[in-house]
């Protein structure tokens, strides 16, 4: 146990520990309403779209990848929204084309120009997170910090809004609601709080930490305002367990907070079931 | 000058043209029925009203100050809707959501209508219920409490009785009948013509030949008698 403490000695402990909770909750309140509007299959897609501008980043050279991966995400976000409303094109064929397709350049790219001797290993860390972010720079913590704010008061900002458009989108644009501009924030969003959790878990990963939190709320908690607030919570606690589970274990940072976000999901599935039971 | 106005529209999406040539006209306090078959282009046509859609051809006014945020709706309801956790305080209250404009709460004014018009539509007593427990009949009178936020003076209805049973529907129409006798104009999809003849005051029957006029026109046209006919053996 003192050992344990002992961690937190360590200024890198502390800025895991802040950045994990600050991307667990952008993440988790944008679960919310991807989730209402089947719309998580998007998140998925651009996640590996940052995997591919990372990789292009890496090759380039620049020094913090997020600052290419950012913009390019936040693109994409917009044109698969768009899409999505196009009868032309399918909007789920659309996003298995983009993704599949960065998946695939990244691949390529991070082979053919390695920047280190074990390409597998680089390859691994971006997929699945890595220990990285136990050694995350001053700079990257102040930025993540800041983004993470930022994301939150938009939210905040916007969180009415966001609800007519969630729960009623025709409801909301025949009553003269700018649900298109809404949208584009949904959009521009999601890509920003994509980039930041690949830091955390790894672009494979990121969809289950919009998409657990979302669903353990919802199978207890029933009117949107107190499923946003324990989806933020219950996102929030299970990646500060991830964390220092993952500490203590020497497991791998991302896949122990996406455990510990699926073993919630089953104790509120059950809790949903229980409730629901006594109801009837 | 009418509140709405709609000449010589042509519906559809894209190149598939569902309605051709509709012209009809709303006025203050007026009740229009809209109906005809499945399929025909009711709510191809409410929703072009709304601005959902582009019209293919023609021209849609509004007239007395109404202006385009100021249309309440009743949609046909959606599937994402069904387990939206969402409680019918928080469904209401969204209906002001087009007064508010880049302000990012609900003021106290606001907060007020929705309370009102929760009053009157009766669903007051389970405000913090969630919407999607409520029975079908409960949920169409929050969403109309909710298009009361937006308005007063026009609400379009889409089919807003279907899936209720006779003695709800019939509670429903009541409550439309007394939302219009207080001054709200009403436009309604229905498929129910015994009903559209029963309350509404002007008959729009969208087919192959469109007939619009009074609810005694329709009575009288060969399009009324032929459509009423086919209701009533449906019926016996
Ligand atoms: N989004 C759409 N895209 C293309 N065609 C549509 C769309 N929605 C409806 N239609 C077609 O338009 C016609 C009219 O539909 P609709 O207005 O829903 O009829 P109603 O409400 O009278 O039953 C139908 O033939 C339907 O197939
Ligand atoms: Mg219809």
């Amino acid at each position: 146990m003192t050992e344990f403490f002992a961690y937190f000695q360590f200024p890198f402990v502390r800025y895991a520990l802040i950045v994990g909770t600050l991307i667990a909750l952008c993440s988790s309140l944008l679960g919310v309403t991807l989730v209402l509007r089947r719309f998580s299959f998007i998140g998925d897609g651009l996640s590996h779209v940052a995997f591919g501008a990372m990789a292009v980043a890496a090759i380039v050279g620049i020094t913090n990848e997020m600052l290419l991966a950012m913009p390019v995400t936040i693109v994409c976000a917009v044109l698969l929204l768009k899409s999505g409303r196009n009868a032309k094109i399918k909007g789920d064929a659309a996003v298995a084309m983009i993704s599949v397709g960065a998946l695939a350049i990244g691949y390529l790219l991070m082979n053919v120009f390695p920047t280190s001797s074990n390409v597998s290993a680089d390859v691994c860390t971006t997929l699945f997170g890595s220990m990285s972010i136990l050694t995350l720079t001053n700079f990257e913590v102040w930025l993540c910090a800041g983004i993470s704010v930022a994301v939150v008061v938009i939210y905040t900002i916007f969180y009415n809004k966001i609800f007519a458009v969630t729960f009623d989108e025709s409801f909301s644009k025949a009553t003269g609601v700018k649900s298109d501009a809404y949208n584009l924030v949904i959009a521009i969003v999601t890509a920003i709080v994509i980039v930041l959790a690949m830091k955390l878990v790894g672009s494979l990963l990121i969809s289950a930490l919009i998409i657990f939190p979302a669903l353990s709320a919802m199978r207890v908690f029933k009117n949107f305002l107190s499923v946003t607030i324990a989806s933020a919570v219950i996102s929030v606690v299970c990646s500060i367990t991830g964390i220092l589970a993952s500490i203590l274990l020497k497991t791998p940072v991302g896949p122990t907070i996406v455990i510990a976000d699926i073993v919630t999901f089953a104790g509120f599935f059950l809790a949903g079931m229980i409730k629901g039971a006594k109801r009837v | 000058m009418a509140l709405l106005t709609c000449e010589n529209l042509s519906l559809g999406y894209e190149n598939n043209v569902v309605v051709k040539d509709l012209s009809f006209q709303v006025d203050a306090g007026d009740y229009l029925a809209i109906v005809g078959e499945n399929g025909s282009g009711k709510s191809t046509l409410m929703k072009t009203v709304l601005g959902l859609i582009k019209p293919l051809f023609g021209k849609i006014t509004f007239g007395e100050g109404l202006k385009k945020n100021e249309i309440g709706y009743l949609p046909q309801q959606t599937v994402v809707q069904k387990d939206f956790p969402a409680s019918v305080w928080e469904v209401v209250l969204s209906g002001c959501l087009s007064k508010m404009g880049m302000r990012p709460f609900y003021s106290k004014e606001e907060k007020r209508l929705a309370r009102e018009n929760m009053r009157k539509m009766g669903v007051t007593s389970f405000e913090k219920r969630s919407y999607k427990e409520l029975s079908g009949g409960q949920q169409q009178r929050v969403l109309l409490a909710r298009a009361l936020c937006a308005t007063e003076k026009l609400i379009l209805l889409d089919e807003p009785v279907s899936g209720l049973d006779p003695k709800v529907t019939a509670e429903m129409y009541e409550t439309i009948k007394e939302l219009n006798d207080g001054g709200t104009a009403i436009i309604m999809i229905s498929h129910d013509v015994g009903a559209a003849i029963k309350y509404a005051n002007k008959i729009l029957h969208v087919a192959g030949n469109v007939f619009f006029g009074s609810t005694d026109e329709y009575l009288q046209s060969a399009a009324g008698k032929r459509f009423l006919a086919v209701t009533e053996e449906k019926y016996d």
